[in-house]
């Protein structure tokens, strides 16, 4: 059972529209995971019903008991992160500065300091008529996308099992932080999908470069790849530079947003199929 | 005026709307600083093009081991909330992705034998570019925390007069909430799509949260449907420009120019745009 994870570094270049369309595409028995926790995006192109939700709790966060609480103000000066101000006749601890870290506890000289779970998202499990979807949200304001990231995979892999499924197929977030690096761990095969700009490129280069730190196979896709042509081919060069293998390109075409806003998939407009089709093909080569 | 452009969505103009109205601002005569807090891929330097003057390092706490102090309590594994730190036989193991640099374990440990030292997780850059003050901030690859980097460049903002102009990350978690919690007003930017839309309900969410004035950008936005701006009259958020695409936006994008030189039309909305901002600031710069 193999692990796709699709990144790119820079934001907005395609990732969820590209994934869904190999999700199309497979003919392969999938699960499907949308590691972008903080902006989940993949459900919206995957209709169907999401047959379970469950609550995810990771941390906690600290409650300063009024009753107990004598304003000393140990805490407000131990805690590094804001979190703790004067309220009324006690303290009040600010639930979206609060990183949970108990330190504040171990210098209250009243006891006052106990700690709550920390409810930071939910995940759901969704049956698509390409597979079996996981998906999450992280609350707003919330740490711990790295968790949220590694529960949703590890459903994916439950559900593979369950389903004798041949692939994972991931749809991963932007950037190089916390949750790019718990969506990669022990992937087979990472597909970058990057556009041919400046932005796109100066992230491409981070991202190459976090893959090859994490000793990570990976293909190089170009969306919009018209838009510019000598960028087009920089991207190719510094792939190659990051031995990482180019695959190919979908054309830049003003009908994908608009087929999108319908619910519709890039690959129903008949250019970008006849680009994609070839590209999912030479994923599967190197996959299987 | 101190406002963060910010977006649920990634992708959706952010850095194409805070340099073009930077450079936009500096060309009035008012004084701008841009700061780059989107620290993971900061673009903005693509486009502002700055001469840099200075760097430097930025670095987090994690915990030492003064020598010989260890006397196998293991206090600081047990307070540590973030399984960042193994106790062994006199010796810690220090997992630093996990730590928060909290200091709790320094508080725990009895024999007052955990000290911090300082570890570098990243570069914040200075500079000019024309007029205006540039300010970048720079993750290592490798790194998974970006939070600290990005607070510790929005604060420099704190002793700053004039206009401020955060670029902030994409998404609505700690990162974003980072770089967008000191400022007046966040500047949403999103597209007319079903991504968009559902991404900006988030980052209106965390304006809310944060108690800030929200205004909108709507790009693209001819590509797509009006969801995002029902949305948004619904929920009274000033729309304070929508930009139709262009291919010379694009084509000036792709060459790391900036569009509120290159197109008229361009210049004349982020003049609007600009000040929209000043009457919902309540401010002259």
């Amino acid at each position: 059972m193999k692990e796709l994870v699709v990144l790119s570094g820079k934001g907005g270049t395609g990732k969820t529209s590209v994934v869904a369309s190999f999700a199309k595409l497979a003919e392969q028995s999938l699960v499907l995971g949308d590691c972008d926790v903080d902006a989940a995006n993949l459900a919206l192109l995957l209709p169907g019903e999401d047959q379970r939700k469950e609550p995810f709790f990771a941390g906690q966060k600290a409650r300063i008991q009024i009753g107990r609480c004598t304003q000393c103000g140990e805490c407000v000066e131990t805690c590094r992160y804001g979190a703790i101000q004067e309220e009324g006749s006690g303290m009040r601890v600010d639930p979206f500065f609060c990183e949970g870290c108990r330190a504040c506890s171990l210098v209250c000289p009243e006891d006052a300091i106990t700690f709550v779970e920390n409810r930071c998202g939910t995940i759901y499990e969704r049956i698509t008529s390409e597979g079996p979807l996981v998906h999450a949200e992280l609350g707003i304001a919330q740490d711990n996308s790295g968790k949220l990231v590694t529960r949703v995979r590890q459903k994916t892999r439950f559900l593979a099992e369950e389903h004798q499924a041949d692939l994972i197929l991931l749809d991963g977030p932007p950037g190089i932080g916390c949750p790019v690096h718990a969506s990669v761990g022990g992937a087979s095969l990472v597909v970058l999908v990057t556009e041919p700009t400046p932005s796109g490129i100066h992230d491409l280069i981070r991202i190459l470069d976090l893959c090859q730190h994490f000793n990570l196979k990976s293909l190089v896709v170009v969306n919009k790849l018209d838009i510019n042509k000598s960028l087009s081919d920089k991207v190719l060069q510094v792939a190659k530079q990051k031995d990482a293998i180019p695959i190919g390109g979908i054309p830049f075409h003003p009908d994908v947003p608009r087929a999108l806003a319908r619910g519709e998939l890039p690959i129903a407009i008949p250019e970008i199929r006849r680009a994609v089709v070839p590209i999912w093909k030479q994923i599967g080569k190197f996959l299987f | 005026m101190h406002i963060a452009v910010a977006s649920g969505k990634g992708g959706t103009g952010k850095t194409l709307l805070a340099t073009n109205l930077a450079k936009y601002w500096s060309g009035m005569g008012n004084s701008a600083t841009y700061i780059d807090a989107d620290a993971e891929e900061p673009n903005g330097h693509l486009f502002l093009a700055p001469k840099i003057q200075s760097q430097k390092r930025f670095s987090v706490k994690v915990p030492t081991l003064k020598d010989g102090k260890c006397n196998g309590h293991k206090k600081c594994q047990e307070a540590c909330a973030f399984n960042a730190i193994l106790a062994l036989k006199g010796e810690i193991v220090v997992f630093n992705e996990l730590c928060h640099s909290c200091g709790a374990c320094v508080i725990a440990c009895p024999e007052n034998a955990i000290g911090e030292t300082d570890r570098e997780i990243g570069t914040i850059a200075f500079g000019k570019a024309g007029a205006i003050e540039f300010i970048s901030a720079t993750l290592d690859v490798g790194e998974a925390r970006v939070t600290p980097l990005i607070e510790g460049v929005v604060d420099l903002a704190q002793n700053m007069t004039g206009n401020i102009l955060v670029d902030a990350p994409p998404g609505t978690s700690c990162s974003a909430m980072a770089a967008t919690e000191n400022a007046d007003l966040l500047l949403l930017v999103t597209e007319p799509t079903p991504f968009g839309l559902h991404d900006l309900r988030l980052a209106v969410g965390m304006g809310r949260v944060l108690g800030k004035k929200l205004a909108a950008v709507i790009n693209r936005s001819d590509l797509g449907d009006d969801k995002a701006k029902l949305y948004l009259e619904a929920e009274r958020i000033p729309l304070v420009a929508e930009i139709p695409f262009d291919r010379r936006i694009a084509t000036a994008y792709a060459n790391s120019k900036l569009a509120v030189d290159e197109i008229g039309w361009f210049q004349e909305s982020i003049a609007a745009l600009a000040d929209r901002l000043v009457v919902l600031t309540g401010e002259e710069s």
